[in-house]
């Protein structure tokens, strides 16, 4: 269970958004809309423990989630705006480093090819990929990485129909094994029964938080 | 422990593939070295006088070369972001990235040292000295660069910054380094000299990846 309690954020002294509330249990998930530099990414790195909680607190089952960073990171796997994969690799060789990398057997990585209908591209050098199959490259690391928590930054950009069906059969699966999925998004997201955090612009504000 | 070896292995992979890199670095060095007669003069005694400081100046900038891509391309391609949120203690991130270096840069190095010694005519009884010497050199120079790295990762010019923060701290690596070989050349003790360097490593293995952890986290936040 993962609960925000009055959340804030603040970037270079200016608040961000502040007073951000929720709880979510195994199976639920909860997208986060809203303008621009509304929030959304820095709410998501926030959730992975990546910044400066500057108000309120993050509970992962009662407990304070952040007091143990590491700990925190095992639970939950990032899939940012950025794909961060290495161009020199093939897809099967990069997604057989981050299984070892997150502590998996690299033997799964075919399965989560077949996840993400990557399977014909495995030898594939990534260089030569397009955006939407790098797309897929950066998400197949969420079925292999087995975490609980995903925390999803515009997952669907680039993705093509076929792509976002497999995006939405992964992330159904993912909840249906109680699993808790936080996905920020301008486009619809196949997550159906989703909870909405809408953030809404504010009026600049004087007092930095 | 399985996230460090994974992204040590990585790197290595990285670095096997893109073997241009590392040949620069090597190429670079060899260069550098083999500009000396033609600066200072061809006579054999002049340089012998000189090899060891040589092949050491040279290697530390060598060295310096792919530091600034180190974590440059990581923080860049998000793949930092994944390291931190890795389960691994940030300055095991670090320690990653120093061992990776040194691996894939300062081993090449090391292994061109006695070519580059040899050119400059340095008597081959202290080629044994230099290179370990060397050897223990390049670890530290490892350390303090990924650290450094670390540091002025997402500064504007951090290329540029690097070699200044990083060349200072590598001084008293280079005179004890030089010292050995002198040691050598002139019959003294040579195992004080390693000692010291030895204890640099010692010093910087801890040290330099915690602050290069440090400055990982503030990157990323």
């Amino acid at each position: 269970m993962l609960q925000a309690e009055d959340l804030a954020a603040a970037r270079g002294g200016r608040s961000i958004f502040a007073g951000v509330s929720f709880t979510l249990t195994s199976g639920m998930a909860l997208t986060l809309t809203g303008p621009n530099g509304a929030g959304k990414t820095t709410l998501l790195r926030l959730l992975a423990g990546l910044g400066r909680i500057v108000g309120g607190r993050l509970l992962w089952n009662g407990a304070d989630a952040l007091a143990d960073r590491a700990a925190h990171a095992r639970r939950l796997t990032l899939v940012g705006h950025q794909d961060a994969i290495k161009t020199a690799f093939t897809v099967e060789e990069a997604l057989a480093h981050e299984a070892r990398i997150a502590g998996v057997d690299p033997a799964h990585a075919g399965a989560a090819m077949v996840a993400l209908g990557l399977s014909h591209l495995g030898s594939a050098p990534i260089r030569i990929l397009s955006a939407g199959q790098r797309r897929r490259v950066a998400l197949a690391r969420l079925p292999l990485a087995r975490r609980t928590l995903w925390l999803l930054d515009e997952p669907t950009v680039a993705l093509d129909h076929a792509g976002v069906a497999a995006l939405g059969a992964v992330m159904a699966a993912h909840r249906a094994a109680g699993g808790i999925i936080i996905a920020s998004s301008h486009l619809p997201l196949p997550l159906p029964n989703a909870a909405q955090l809408r953030f809404n612009v504010r009026p600049p504000e004087t007092e930095a938080a | 422990m399985s996230p460090f070896w994974g992204m040590l292995r990585r790197d290595l992979a990285l670095a096997r593939r893109n073997a241009g890199d590392t040949l620069a670095a090597v190429a670079f060095f060899l260069l550098a070295v083999g500009l000396f007669p033609f600066g200072v003069g061809p006579a054999p005694e002049l340089l012998a006088r000189i090899a060891a400081g040589v092949v050491w100046v040279a290697a530390l900038l060598a060295a310096l070369l792919p530091l600034d891509r180190l974590l440059g391309a990581d923080f860049e391609d998000g793949t930092l972001d994944q390291a931190m949120l890795s389960g691994l203690d940030p300055a095991m991130v670090a320690g990653a990235k120093a061992a990776a270096h040194w691996l894939s840069t300062g081993v090449p190095l090391l292994l061109a040292s006695p070519v580059a010694a040899i050119m400059l005519n340095l008597p081959l009884d202290a080629l044994p000295v230099l290179v370990a010497a060397l050897a223990l050199g390049s670890l530290v120079l490892s350390l303090l660069g990924t650290a450094g790295a670390a540091l002025t990762l997402g500064a504007r010019r951090g290329g540029v910054l690097l070699p200044l923060l990083v060349l200072p701290l590598a001084i008293p690596a280079l005179i004890f380094g030089v010292a050995a070989v002198d040691a050598a050349l002139g019959g003294l003790a040579v195992r004080p000299h390693l000692a010291m360097l030895a204890a640099m490593a010692a010093a910087a293995l801890p040290l330099c990846p915690l602050a290069a952890g440090a400055a990982l986290k503030a990157a990323t936040e």
